[in-house]
């Protein structure tokens, strides 16, 4: 893939941003990355950067789907997360789980928790969805073509049925 | 009394120049990020939460086996200089320093362990240890980790692990770093590969201080940059080896340094203590670096002499900003403690026949 600034050399950075309720993603290469000034390796200001792409200003596609605006629990927009990076409180990541799982693929290379679990876990904090529910969800998604959405709910699917098969065990 | 005068002259643990590797390795240094579950994180937090988080934290603290008689301080206790001491301890961020609001940290005496509580996340626990030793430190935090775990409910996600402010932290909340340093290296033009290596690794390199910091003094910050997808295990093997090529690349610089430039090399590290010993004024930027030499000769036995290798990386503290005024027990302007810096850098070297 070609950086879209300087569209020569090879983009190895790659971003989402939401402009206008549409993602939009941006591929970039180094030098253009050092050019800028931002260390995307740590956190992402994409405001500067979206500044040089001419297609963030392009109007949304019809039948894009409206994306949440702001997240239930904390109130905090997507915008603002682009802006700063953080996010406003745990529930934000099922909130935007349609931009956050995708980007977190793209930084993380992954989108599977394998390591540490707390000893206890709130019972309100545990999937209160069925696997029943779960699974409908996921039929959902792939009728919808969120390939990312249905494999994040296929794994989540997995552990649900693995818990069930050995209903106590033991934390490493 | 401040508790934080005490640890002006006491020796820091994790500079020991003990441990497996010690010449290179500096330090070895695992984070854990977590939150509170229930709870906004940071940026939507009030400042009456705050106060919560704080006061939750510290219970959680006290009933902690290994972290109950630390020293617990909050943000109205410490003053700015307080703040930049830390961080030249390293045992609070940058970050902790410059973000206005409440906070606290918690240091434990031997300075081992310390807990930053409201930097980006709720907690941020991080562990030293001297040398190569990224299990054994692993093995330390992990026990802090869960004994602190038994008296808070963390934020966690089945699919997402530990839920972050930032999503570069989301899964094992894991950073697990080593500080090294890496003279040969630099001497020989050679660093700049193992820094384009890593990135290809999943890795990245930082300046003394971390994040958003520049390599002084050829030290270098090399961690893991991805959290989620491996257990802790994998992330710490992983990081440990590369490290552990890096190591080799280094010693091997280093013996070309002495072998095939010796006079070119000497040369160097003479003069490097030549103006050590004499300058008058001296920043801490060209201090570091010229130290870092000396360090280097000394462990090349280019020098020999009574300084110990363990005297000299306690010298790169002490002649940080911070710590050159609790030494002088007086605030100093910048060229004040360049004068001031210069002379105690003096004083160590009059003493020993190098």
């Amino acid at each position: 893939m070609v950086c879209n600034l300087c569209g020569t050399k090879e983009a190895t950075i790659h971003l989402t941003e939401i402009i206008n309720n549409q993602m939009i993603e941006i591929h970039i290469c180094e030098e253009c990355a050092n050019e800028k000034g931002t260390d995307f390796k740590t956190h992402f200001s994409f405001g500067d950067l979206l500044g040089g792409i001419p297609e963030s200003g392009k109007s949304p596609k019809t039948g894009e789907k409206k994306l949440p605006n702001r997240c239930p629990s904390c109130g905090l927009t997507y915008e603002q997360f682009g802006k700063t990076g953080r996010l406003g409180c745990g529930a934000c990541y099922d909130s935007f789980a349609r931009l956050l799982i995708p980007l977190i693929k793209r930084i993380q290379r992954s989108i599977r928790h394998v390591g540490k679990k707390p000893g206890k876990v709130l019972s309100e904090q545990k999937s209160p969805q069925t696997l029943k529910d779960l699974q409908e969800r996921l039929r959902k998604c792939i009728q919808g073509e969120e390939f990312e959405e249905a494999a994040r709910l296929r794994d989540v699917i997995r552990q649900v049925e693995e818990k069930q098969k050995k209903p106590k065990r033991g934390k490493e | 009394m401040n508790p934080l005068d005490a640890l002006v002259e006491q020796p820091v643990e994790w500079l020991r120049v003990s441990g497996p590797e010690s010449d290179i390795v500096v330090s070895s240094r695992l984070r854990l990020a977590r939150n509170l579950f229930g709870v906004p994180f940071l940026q939507k937090l009030e400042n009456e939460q705050k106060v919560e988080v704080i006061e939750t934290v510290e219970k959680a603290i006290r009933r902690s086996p290994r972290m109950k008689d630390a020293h617990y301080l909050k943000r109205a206790q410490l003053s700015e200089l307080d703040l930049q001491f830390l961080l030249e301890r390293h045992l609070i961020s940058r970050e902790h320093v410059e973000e206005k609001g409440e906070k606290a940290v918690a240091i434990t005496s031997n300075e081992v362990v310390s807990l930053m509580v409201l930097e980006e996340d709720h907690l941020r626990l991080q562990a030293f240890q001297a040398g190569f030793s990224l299990m054994d430190t692993w093995r330390i935090i992990n026990q802090i980790d869960d004994d602190l775990e038994k008296n808070l409910n963390y934020s966690f996600s089945a699919s997402l692990g530990y839920l972050t402010a930032c999503p570069t932290n989301v899964g094992t909340g894991l950073r697990a770093s080593c500080m090294l340093h890496l003279p040969g290296l630099v001497l020989t033009k050679q660093v700049h590969k193992v820094l384009q290596a890593l990135a290809k690794l999943n890795l990245t390199a930082r300046g003394l201080y971390g994040e958003g910091t520049q390599a002084t003094g050829n030290f270098f910050q090399f961690s893991n940059q991805t959290t989620l997808g491996q257990n802790e295990d994998e992330i710490i093997d992983n990081l440990a080896a590369v490290i552990r090529q890096v190591i080799e690349h280094e010693k091997e610089a280093r013996r070309y340094l002495v072998e095939k430039k010796r006079v070119k090399f000497q040369d160097q590290v003479w003069r490097a203590l030549g103006t050590l010993r004499s300058a008058h004024v001296i920043s801490s930027t060209e201090a570091t670096q010229l130290l870092s030499l000396v360090q280097l000769g000394l462990q090349l036995e280019i020098l020999k002499g009574a300084l110990t290798k363990q005297e000299l990386n306690l010298l790169f503290l002490l002649i940080q900003p911070a710590h050159l005024q609790k030494l002088s027990r007086k605030a100093l302007s910048a060229p004040e403690r360049d004068i001031r810096r210069a002379e105690l850098i003096r004083q160590k070297f009059q003493k020993i026949s190098l």
